[in-house]
């Protein structure tokens, strides 16, 4: 995959935390993943199509989606529930909205979709081509969450 | 500002309408109506009378641009102030909502204080 497509997603992700959130986030390093299994409880993905197609995702520990939620909407979060994937998809929208604005920048268009949310401890994350899939670790004080970037080959 | 006036909030995430009703209120409005999309917006612009949208853009069912076009085109609402608060960042999708007659644009993410300043000039 064209490692272009991926630093949007992660710049994105750092400013759209940052912002609504108020959380300091560091990515760690990008990896190839090999399974469908998420690496958290909570899960938005969302559908790309443009110059190639494609799915990302943010997946959320507990811990770590909780502390953003609390701070987004200055109450404390306790349980995973409605509330939080709700959230969880607002958020996938806003990263997928601000990483393509990157990426028109670099003369690449894309189209998004409406975000979908899943729960549950060791959920699967279908992505929707059979590209290679892209892990981007973030860390936060309050635990980690990870971004998949998966486009067609 | 004039913080009494009423104000519908259009997005189908339930956080972002928290979030922007909480920044609202911290600025002084109370007068807060809430859509999860733009049908749902439209059957409350009929019931009430609304002073100022606030609209995503990417919602099921019905657009917040679509939304803006059909207030456009209605005697009531064609001159109220409409702010687009919205992910879609492209430039085409300024170029579009600004032909439609939006009053303002913030792309999400956004901060309290960029959500004030658009209100203070669309609202002067």
């Amino acid at each position: 995959m064209d490692a272009k497509l991926i630093n949007p997603f992660i710049n994105a992700t750092l400013h759209v935390l940052e912002t609504m959130a108020f959380i300091k986030v560091r990515p760690g390093k990008p990896y190839l993943k090999k399974d469908m299994v998420a690496k958290g409880d909570v899960t938005g993905v969302i559908g790309l199509t443009g110059v190639a197609n494609g799915t990302i995702s943010v997946t959320f520990q507990e811990k770590c989606i909780l502390a953003i939620v609390s701070n987004m909407l200055g109450e404390k979060m306790e349980h995973l529930n409605g509330d939080i994937a709700d959230a969880v998809g607002e958020l996938t929208n806003m990263v997928s909205g601000q990483a393509r604005k990157e990426l028109e920048e670099l003369g690449r268009i894309f189209k998004a979709a409406i975000p979908s949310v899943i729960m549950g401890r060791s959920h699967s994350i279908a992505h929707y081509t059979n590209g290679p899939r892209i892990a981007i670790p973030f860390f936060t004080d309050d635990g980690e969450f990870t971004i998949e970037v998966c486009f067609e080959r | 500002m004039n913080t009494s006036i009423k104000i519908l909030i259009v997005d189908d995430f339930a956080t972002m309408r928290r979030i922007l009703k909480n920044i609202l209120k911290q600025i002084g409005f109370k007068n807060l109506l809430e859509a999860d999309d733009g049908t749902t917006a439209l059957d409350a612009l009929e019931k009430n009378d609304i002073d100022l949208v606030i609209s995503d853009w990417n919602m099921p069912k019905m657009t917040g641009l679509e939304l803006l076009k059909s207030v456009r085109a209605s005697k009531k609402y064609a001159k109220t102030p409409f702010l687009m608060v919205t992910a879609e960042a492209q430039k085409q999708n300024v170029i579009e909502a600004v032909q439609a007659g939006v009053s303002n644009y913030v792309v999400k993410p956004f901060t309290a204080e960029a959500i004030s300043d658009k209100l203070k000039k669309i609202l002067k």
